[in-house]
């Protein structure tokens, strides 16, 4: 099995983020960029998944301009086999045309996975690996903090109900424990949800996108940076891909959040509590 | 102007969630035509249909689609309801509150529909002006949606405060009309199961909803001096809430993390314990309207966006 893996480069997590004078947008040139650390969790996550031998391939893509590939040299210092680049210049792509493109590209390769970030944190939008697990009609697992796999047998499988809740517990404990099989092609995602941890059973090929919780990327070692520089790092143009990049917005205005007015440093509960019920009012 | 808001229910009652997101499309024109769906089955749909029916004036419909595939919000069969009222009624907008539900089903559906959905809205401007956070909250960013109907969104909760019922209010209940689901699509229906939902107990108020939140971070150390905090939210009625260190240290359980990928919160008062101050926290709780900060550390981040500061934590812990 193949994984595909998307990587998105954004804005460095640890940088302080200055909104331009102008009110365009927020500042991004001499501003360190560095892959989506939802991404590098998905990245992990599909190494993991080759190393215990249940994928054969991982593939790593990129959506943006030519300094991706920055982004995608990282991926393959990690450990990805080889890279695509889809190179759309500077303009902004939004996540229905990335989407869009990404389906073009896992129709091309044919993956059992397309691993995602659950968002990027520039933009946070949350919508990519939903957005094209829905135009390839795949399954799709948002959220993952676990992704396990083992054997189940199809007996096992019928057993469950669709959307429902299982009749058996034995059956629900064989269950939960495995997933990720090569022949019966499913893959068990526990999701984090508002309300705790939901667990679900999805059919091979699937969307993961990833959450916090599932993994610690590794980071790459030199000899593994020397190695991924002789990987290659396929472009593909857009042209090829027969998309038409569509946006529907307009951005209007980026401005900084409003201030808070300072606070004041107190040295006893009494005080604290003298001031939250009678001058803020909240107790 | 129609909306169509997607409908969360629990016990045979709209959640506060998707009571948000009524609020947030009333928000759009006071000539807007709200329809809330409902998926599920049984008696819990039949009772979460009438609470919607009667829970505010300005619904105009109550849509129930009733279907085992939907008693559990999968995605797949989800997004294709979507489509398919869509479809057939043709609205110009689509709401969800921006939760776990909606930020798993919108986008799909929105993809089906071939339209670019807009995540977390904080405020509707005009019909088709919106603000959103970018950048864990770090940037507000205005957007026109310039795409064709309808326009979807997935908006805070903490952004639109509950509609209040007017006095004059008719007594009349919405009209409830069940989905045509002779033509659901069921061709990826059967690619997900769902298994089993781990949630803790807890009597609690909600930390979505909850008018004081205190949270603890890894300066409260171990999971032990954590609980400490729960007394303390027992006493004031609150909601306990962690940072993302310490869900990792395994203090507390996920559900409970506040931040730029947890729970979003703006409580009247929000009590932080040992919290730094990671800017991927700061952007789940920087709209409370009072925080207090305890912490060793005066250089901690927390105290640029706090109001008071404290460093007696074992005392006010007692």
């Amino acid at each position: 099995m193949k994984i595909l893996v998307a990587v998105k480069r954004v804005v460095d997590y640890a940088v302080k983020i200055r909104v331009k004078p102008n009110k365009s947008g927020v500042e991004t040139s001499n501003v360190k960029m560095s892959m989506n650390p939802f991404c590098e969790i998905a990245l992990e996550e599909a190494l993991r998944i080759r190393e215990n031998g249940v994928a054969s391939e991982v593939v790593a893509v990129s959506v943006g301009p030519a300094q991706c590939t920055e982004t995608l040299r990282t991926a393959l210092a990690m450990g990805a086999d080889r890279a695509i680049h889809v190179d759309v210049g500077p303009t902004t792509v939004y996540p229905l045309s990335v989407a869009k493109i990404l389906r073009a590209i896992a129709e091309a390769e044919q993956p059992g996975l397309l691993i995602l970030g659950k968002q990027a944190i520039d933009d946070d939008c949350n919508q990519t690996g939903q957005m094209v697990a829905g135009l390839l009609k795949w399954s799709q697992g948002t959220f993952a903090s676990k992704v396990e796999h083992s054997q189940v047998s199809q007996e096992d499988l019928d057993l469950l109900p669709v959307g429902g809740t299982l009749p058996d517990k034995d059956i629900f404990g064989i269950i939960i424990q495995v997933l990720l099989d090569k022949e019966k092609q499913i893959a068990t995602v526990e999701r984090e949800v508002d309300g705790g941890l939901e667990t679900i059973c999805v059919d091979l090929p699937a969307v993961i996108t990833t959450d916090l919780r599932l993994n610690q990327p590794r980071y790459a070692t030199l000899p593994n940076i020397m190695k991924a520089k002789s990987k290659i790092i396929k472009k593909i143009p857009l042209e090829e891909l027969n998309v038409d990049l569509r946006s529907d917005f307009e951005v209007v205005q980026v401005t900084e959040p409003p201030k808070r007015k300072a606070g004041m440093i107190l040295s006893t509960v009494d005080e604290l509590i003298d001031k939250l019920k009678n001058e803020a009012h909240v107790l | 102007i129609s909306t169509l808001v997607l409908g969360e229910h629990e016990g045979g009652f709209l959640k506060l969630s998707t009571l948000s997101a009524l609020s947030a499309a009333s928000s759009i024109s006071k000539d807007n035509s709200i329809s809330i769906l409902l998926g599920g089955s049984g008696s819990d749909l039949e009772k979460a249909a009438l609470h919607a029916a009667s829970v505010h004036p300005v619904v105009s419909q109550v849509l129930v689609a009733d279907a085992d595939i939907l008693t559990h919000p999968l995605a797949e069969s989800w997004a294709d309801l979507v489509h398919m009222v869509q479809k057939k009624d043709g609205y110009s907008y689509i709401i969800s509150a921006s939760n776990s539900f909606g930020k798993n089903v919108l986008p799909r559906a929105a993809a089906i529909l071939d339209v670019s959905p807009i995540t977390d809205v904080i405020e509707i401007s005009e019909t088709h002006l919106f603000v959103r956070p970018i950048y864990a909250g770090n940037a507000f960013c205005t957007v026109r949606y310039t795409g064709s109907d309808p326009c979807m969104m997935t908006i805070r909760s903490t952004s639109f405060p509950l509609l209040s019922i007017p006095t004059d209010a008719e007594t009349n209940a919405a009209p409830i009309s069940q989905v045509d689901l002779s033509t659901f699509n069921k061709e990826t229906h059967g690619k997900s199961r769902w298994l089993k939902l781990i949630s803790q107990e807890t009597d609690r108020p909600d930390l979505g909803n909850a008018r004081i939140v205190v949270t603890g971070g890894r300066g409260l150390k171990s999971a032990e001096n954590f609980k400490l905090l729960d007394r303390l939210a027992e006493k004031l009625g609150a909601a306990v809430g962690a940072t993302r260190a310490a869900v990792d240290a395994n203090f507390i359980q996920n559900d409970l993390q506040v931040g730029q990928t947890g729970k979003i919160v703006a409580p009247d008062l929000y009590m932080a314990f040992g919290v730094s101050g990671a800017i991927q926290h700061l952007a789940g709780m920087r709209d409370s309207k009072v925080i207090v900060a305890v912490n060793k550390d005066a250089d901690a981040p927390i105290f640029q966006v706090m109001d008071v500061l404290n460093n007696f934590s074992q005392e006010i812990l007692k």
